[in-house]
């Protein structure tokens, strides 16, 4: 038995860490805690000036990592390892758009692990906006076409003008838990849209969501969806937090309810990340940005705060305790803030000053686990 | 014919800064270079040269001292081929 494990009725029952991988523009950290969540220990750098857009561990298997990656003079990268971060392989075949057109990925953005059902699958999104599939634990990954080669996808998706300021993103690959073929995603710009048929083909799913940036108020599609959320245990409960506001839909609904509203108006409902509780469906938090005149995204005054509720976004909380109380400017990007499973849930986010702050209690106290890190791109525990 | 690497993709070599690749005689081009520089050392090509064929926006390469504009710059077999990170990052 390792050590540190424990045996109850014939389960072995490994210590409660949470390990929190770190991609940065700068390359991989890893961050794991002790048993008690309390001690955290920084390792790293892999992939030292890498500009590691996302690392994501398989829970499937426990073992398998993925890093999305480039540098600034080299093209998208994928590396994989099958031993939880030990050693590395580069793809053999990387997202990349069919020959003959006149795209080519820019970075990869965004991976999700495949259904429970189909071990070796993940997919991929990209910028400028693209779907990717992998059926080799990463190894090779091919377009979905019924996405990339969708007939209306130039409209979905805009033009240069409808991206971030780093390009524009496809993110938020959601797959149902009860349906290997239905499935979600999101883009900046041009909104959520869901699949039924395994990518196939795709529907906007955007109706009651706020597009201020358009002429048309209500759109069918050309929003700005910055994170996108399924609950793992309800998987008709959608939450996302969008450039307008905070939503919540309830499938088989196809109107989204903004539940934004009723936060601070101090503070508004701009920001990036959207976190759900692990079993809770009706506990999540957002962390705030100012999005106001020129859309500064920094912490509203600069009293950077996280808000949850527990009722759906109904009512919402300020949790700042352990926080500086001002002159802390922080930016928080859409992959790095995440939550671990344990019974009493920790909440961490990584901000674009290099810093790792984190809950051991749901977001009622802070303490920062790291700094002086790079420009932090994302964070998810395992 | 002979490349030179650079520190930027060493990690591919073994941390060779030049290798020989051999390229077909019969009017060789930058293409044929890359794609056998990709077959000695798997991805590569897609690092420095995109999908569409494009040399990345930060990447020059020079043909015999030359700057290449792309792939279907001529090469020699006994010719020298460089590639550089542009000056440009941050």
């Amino acid at each position: 038995m390792a050590t540190g494990a424990r045996k109850s009725a014939g389960v072995v029952r490994r210590p409660q860490v949470t390990t929190l991988l770190i991609g940065t523009r700068k390359g991989l950290w890893t961050l794991t805690s002790d048993a008690a969540r309390r001690a955290w220990k920084l390792a790293g750098p892999q992939f030292l000036g890498n500009i590691v857009h996302h690392a994501v561990k398989d829970p499937r298997d426990g073992e398998t990592v993925l890093v999305a990656a480039r540098t600034g003079h080299l093209g998208p990268t994928v590396f994989r390892s099958a031993d939880r971060g030990k050693t590395w392989k580069e793809a053999t075949r990387p997202p990349a758009f069919k020959p003959g057109g006149a795209r080519s990925v820019d970075h990869t953005f965004w991976l999700t692990p495949g259904h429970a059902s189909q071990p070796g699958t993940w997919y991929a999104g990209t910028s400028p906006q693209g779907l990717f599939r992998s059926t080799d634990g990463g190894a090779t990954w091919s377009g979905v076409d019924g996405f990339n080669e969708h007939p209306r996808r130039k409209d979905w998706c805009g033009g240069d003008k409808d991206g971030t300021p780093d390009g524009p993103k496809l993110h938020s690959i959601l797959v149902d838990p009860r349906d290997a073929k239905h499935m979600y995603i999101g883009m900046s710009g041009g909104g959520i849209f869901e699949s039924t048929n395994a990518g196939a083909d795709w529907n906007p799913l955007n109706a009651g969501v706020r597009a201020d940036f358009m002429p048309d108020p209500d759109p069918e599609f050309g929003h700005d969806p910055h994170c996108v959320r399924m609950h793992p245990q309800a998987p008709d409960r959608l939450y996302h937090q969008n450039h307008c506001g905070i939503y919540r839909l309830d499938r088989p609904d196809t109107r989204w309810t903004e539940i934004g509203a009723t936060m601070p108006k101090s503070v508004g409902s701009i920001g990036f990340p959207m976190v759900l509780h692990p079993r809770d469906p009706d506990t999540l938090w957002v962390f705030p940005m100012d999005g106001t005149s020129v859309w500064p995204r920094v912490s509203p005054g600069g009293k950077p705060a996280a808000y949850r509720s527990v009722n759906g976004g109904r009512t919402w909380q300020r949790q700042a305790t352990g926080l500086p109380a001002a002159q802390a400017w922080w930016t928080v990007k859409r992959q790095a803030m995440t939550a671990d499973r344990a019974a009493t849930v920790g909440v961490y986010f990584g901000t674009t000053s290099g810093e790792i702050w984190g809950s051991r209690d749901e977001g009622r106290t802070w303490k920062c686990l790291a700094r002086h890190l790079p420009h932090v791109y994302s964070v998810e525990a395992s | 014919m002979n490349v030179r690497i650079p520190g930027l993709l060493r990690s591919y070599t073994n941390g060779a800064e030049c290798v020989d690749v051999h390229v077909a005689p019969a009017a060789p081009t930058l293409a044929d270079a890359l794609e056998a520089l990709n077959e000695r050392y798997p991805g590569m090509r897609f690092r420095i040269v995109d999908e569409q064929g494009a040399i990345r926006a930060h990447i020059k390469i020079f043909v015999d001292g030359g700057l290449a504009r792309d792939l279907a710059t001529p090469v020699r077999t006994d010719g020298e081929l460089m590639i550089v990170g542009a000056l440009s990052g941050g």
